[in-house]
């Protein structure tokens, strides 16, 4: 999509420049990057800086934020305003992220491009308010019921939550369906120096559009155009089993099974696509010993696993950028010829159960909780241990 | 090197801990500037950690620190058992009764009068916390004085930036001096 | 004999009738008189979209009305048309739903829409019950009555919507019955035709659901219910509360002005994004 002149305007002043910001920050800048036109939130902690920078940001580039009066009413906004053609988020945290999960089905269901940041925070409930986790890798893939896949990523520094941004926003019009980005509250809330990309190195995906009188929910491709309010097409959104032209039909189960198997398989299809990982091999190719990490945890796995390597035992790393779909393909070929597999997690394994439903060697979870991430020694202890 | 700010909140320990890690930042150098959040961070202690390296930076949350600056007694007592061996400890001596029995062997301890600096040559007590940062910065060498200069200009009160930037260059001279000898 | 064809059918997806309200229902007259008021105002429904929730009213729009519709989840439709209206300000933006929708599940999203002043028209469709659900209890429903979660009695009192959106801001509230439809329709041209938060209650009847757990089995006993107990608001003066309680106050409650939400907030773009040019030429 072409980017409009009031942001191209606003986005110039900033390439190339350098902050020393928070992983939030970064966040809401990426947003203004790419092209986010709506923004809809309530406060919440590790979440608010997003906010606040959009808040005070956006409306320069010609954007529009508002704060609802909760985290329903926010994915609400967001996802009626996608459907006049906005690129639209929210951003929130665990408890607000529970609660938009109803609307997160209803965004899957009726194909509504949207993105919602989720700066995970320890819970269940109010939990460790103030501190970070990666406790909702699988509320972020399962949380809405019902069958239904998802994209969420997962950024490791105050760079990426801009970098990512985009790639959130691009996938959301590529695929018509909410993108995740799954950051924590550790990223969200360090400073670090962020680059402002040149707005010439800035692409936005387009959203493809119906033909007239195409249907908008059904058709030979997995993914149909859409078309926006306002354009005298009468279109009809609803979060009921409908047919190709929108009708709502929850009588005739191939009606459902056609709708749901293909919202399913326009992302499971598209895996390879979508999946981006992080590949540090150890030089001698010989390594019987891997860590997967993403997120927060991935820093000091990364560290430790250099830690290992300078004391002389070879260790593989992979860093999963996208957490959903599952890296599948990059995790089997990665753990092939490994005996050890260790998965540093802010929960309690998460991710390591996934990993173990797909790969034949040793899956070891080194989880932490408790709000604090993991030291690089802490888990260069559990990969000597595994030697 | 692992530098954490500890005092109370109010004496500006956040922002020295941001001006420090933007420096570092300025000088092209990795950073990552973390603090206290929430009731956490209200009313009593207050922390920021900057972290300064060539490399990258894979440690987010150290247990243990190469300086603690502290400017209040509580944090004094709960941070300075966390310095590593060989480490650093600056203190405002008008403020923390140091205790020698507590603190960990072989580190370097140096005191200064920085709030009773701060209120008698420059009349607010309140920037006594870049008397500290110039001090702490020429002491170990950390960033370039240039960045250091304009990251206080860039993120003190409009129209304070100067009486900033001379609190922070008595800390520098405090610290010369006593190089010197 | 000619095909007969409805001068209004153009205003309704046809593909799909005949409508699947119960008998008696009164969503058909709260949508036959939002299709004479759309028409008789001249309302392009390419103009508009239609937001509906969950429950028996909110296929009022959303299947029946043809124009750009949006069904959502229960109880949000009023936040879902406020991230519509804020992106396209030129469209007429209408939410029907019915009371549990609007005032139980969603009544958080309705005080703080009164309260922004947000440039919506809310229909609430108010039949005193989840219907859809078979009878529940609604916080609508008259306090003594018996549903299928209040089998004993309903000990809440009800609540008086209209009364309730005034309080929080809204410009304009109106409540009619399904009975008064000539005075609905001219009070919902009314509220598509000015700008700011405009609320009408619609009392309307559930016979299959309300009707047989009070005794009233007919649309035709509501109706003539709705006509003895209504009350015009300018003849309210110096009732009591408790002579108030047991009629249905009709009319316009309030019709005043205030800046409207939408048109504020473009406003702070446009100066956002002119403060940044002038930046750029200085």
């Amino acid at each position: 999509m072409a980017i409009e002149a009031n942001r191209k305007e606003y986005l110039r002043r900033l390439g190339g420049k350098k902050y020393f910001i928070l992983g939030d920050e970064a966040c809401a800048y990426g947003a203004i990057y790419a092209g986010c036109d709506f923004f809809a939130g309530y406060p919440i902690t590790p979440a608010t800086e997003i906010a606040e920078l959009i808040a005070l940001e956006l409306p320069k580039a010609g954007g529009i934020c508002i704060q609802m009066e909760d985290e329903l009413a926010s994915i609400a906004a967001i996802i009626g305003a996608a459907w006049t053609g906005a690129r639209t988020m929210t951003a929130t945290s665990g408890p607000g992220f529970s609660l938009m999960q109803e609307n997160i089905g209803y965004a899957i269901m009726t194909e509504t491009p949207c993105v919602i940041v989720n700066v995970q925070r320890s819970g269940p409930s109010t939990g460790q308010a103030t501190k970070p986790a990666q406790g909702d890798v699988m509320q972020a893939r399962w949380g809405t019921h019902g069958d239904h896949d998802i994209i969420a990523l997962a950024p490791h520094s105050a760079q990426e939550c801009l970098d990512l941004m985009l790639d959130c926003f691009n996938l959301a019009d590529i695929y018509r369906t909410p993108v995740i980005l799954l950051m924590d509250g550790e990223i969200g809330h360090i400073r670090e120096s962020v680059t402002m990309p040149e707005l010439s190195t800035i692409t936005h995906a387009e959203r493809k559009l119906a033909q007239p009188a195409e249907d908008i929910f059904g058709g030979p491709e997995l993914v149909p155009g859409i078309t926006h309010y306002g354009e005298g097409a009468n279109v009809h959104v609803t979060g009921s089993t409908h047919l190709a032209n929108g009708m709502r039909d929850v009588a005739t189960p191939e009606v459902h099974d056609v709708l749901l198997r293909r919202i399913y398989r326009k992302i499971a299809d598209n895996r390879e696509q979508i999946v981006r990982t992080e590949l540090d091999k150890d030089t001698d190719g010989k390594a019987k010993i891997g860590v997967i990490a993403y997120g927060a945890a991935s820093r000091p796995a990364h560290g430790a696993v250099g830690r290992a390597r300078n004391n002389g035992n070879a260790v593989d790393f992979l860093r999963l950028i996208t957490i959903w779909p599952f890296a599948r393909t990059q995790v089997v070929e990665f753990c092939r010829d490994l005996d050890v597999l260790l998965v540093p997690e802010m929960n309690l394994g998460q991710i390591s159960r996934e990993i173990e439903r797909f790969v034949n060697c040793r899956v070891v979870s080194v989880s932490k909780i408790g709000g604090v991430p993991h030291t690089v020694e802490e888990i260069l202890t559990a990969i000597e241990e595994a030697v | 090197m692992i530098i954490r700010f500890a005092g109370f909140g109010g004496q500006g320990i956040v922002l020295s801990s941001y001006v420090l890690g933007l420096s570092a930042a300025l000088d092209g150098k990795k950073a990552l500037q973390n603090q206290a959040y929430g009731s956490e961070s209200r009313g009593g202690e207050c922390r920021g950690d900057v972290i300064i390296s060539d490399e990258e930076i894979y440690e987010l949350e150290p247990l243990k620190y190469d300086v603690l600056v502290a400017m209040n007694q509580p944090a004094y007592e709960k941070f300075v058992p966390l310095i590593k061996p060989n480490g650093t400890l600056i203190l405002d001596r008008d403020l923390v009764v140091a205790d020698s029995a507590q603190e960990p062997e072989g580190i370097t301890k140096h005191a200064i009068s920085a709030t009773d600096i701060a209120f008698k040559k420059f009349g607010r007590k309140i920037i006594a916390n870049m008397v500290l940062l110039g001090y702490l910065n020429t002491l170990l060498n950390l960033v370039s004085e240039k960045a250091l200069a304009e990251a206080i200009a860039k993120n003190v009160p409009r129209g304070t930036e100067e009486l900033n930037q001379n609190a922070c260059q008595h800390g520098i001279d405090l610290a010369r001096q006593e190089m010197k000898v | 004999m000619g095909e007969y064809r409805h001068r209004l059918m153009d205003y309704v997806r046809e593909e799909i009738m005949p409508h699947r309200f119960c008998v008696g229902c009164g969503c058909g007259t709260v949508l036959n008189a939002f299709v004479n008021a759309v028409e008789e105002i001249g309302l392009e429904p390419t103009k508009m979209v239609c937001v509906s929730g969950i429950g028996c009213s909110s296929w009022i729009p959303s299947p029946y009305f043809r124009s750009d519709t949006l069904h959502t989840t229960h109880g949000r439709p009023i936040a879902f048309a406020t991230g519509v209206k804020i992106m396209r300000p030129d469209l007429t933006v209408v939410v029907i739903a019915g009371d549990g929708d609007v005032s139980g599940i969603g009544g958080n999203h309705l005080i703080h829409a009164a309260r922004r002043n947000i440039d919506l028209s809310v229909f609430m469709v108010n039949n005193m019950i989840y219907g859809m659900t078979g009878g529940q209890v609604a916080p609508t429903t008259p306090s003594g009555t018996k549903t299928s979660t209040t089998p004993h009695r309903n000990i809440e009192p009800a609540f008086k919507v209209a009364d309730l959106v005034m309080t929080a801001g809204a410009t304009y509230v109106a409540r009619w019955t399904t009975y008064h439809v000539f005075p609905l329709m001219e009070s919902m041209q009314n509220a598509m035709t000015r700008k700011g938060f405009s609320f009408i209650e619609i009392i309307s009847q559930c016979p299959d659901n309300y009707g047989r757990r009070i005794g009233k089995p007919t649309a035709n006993d509501f109706l003539k219910q709705f006509r003895d107990d209504a009350i015009r608001i300018n003849k309210t003066e110096g009732m009591s509360e408790e002579q108030l309680d047991k009629r249905i106050v009709i009319g316009k409650l309030c019709d005043r002005e205030r800046p409207e939400y939408v048109t504020q907030l473009h406003e702070i773009i446009r100066e956002q994004v002119a403060a940044v040019k002038r930046e750029k030429t200085k």
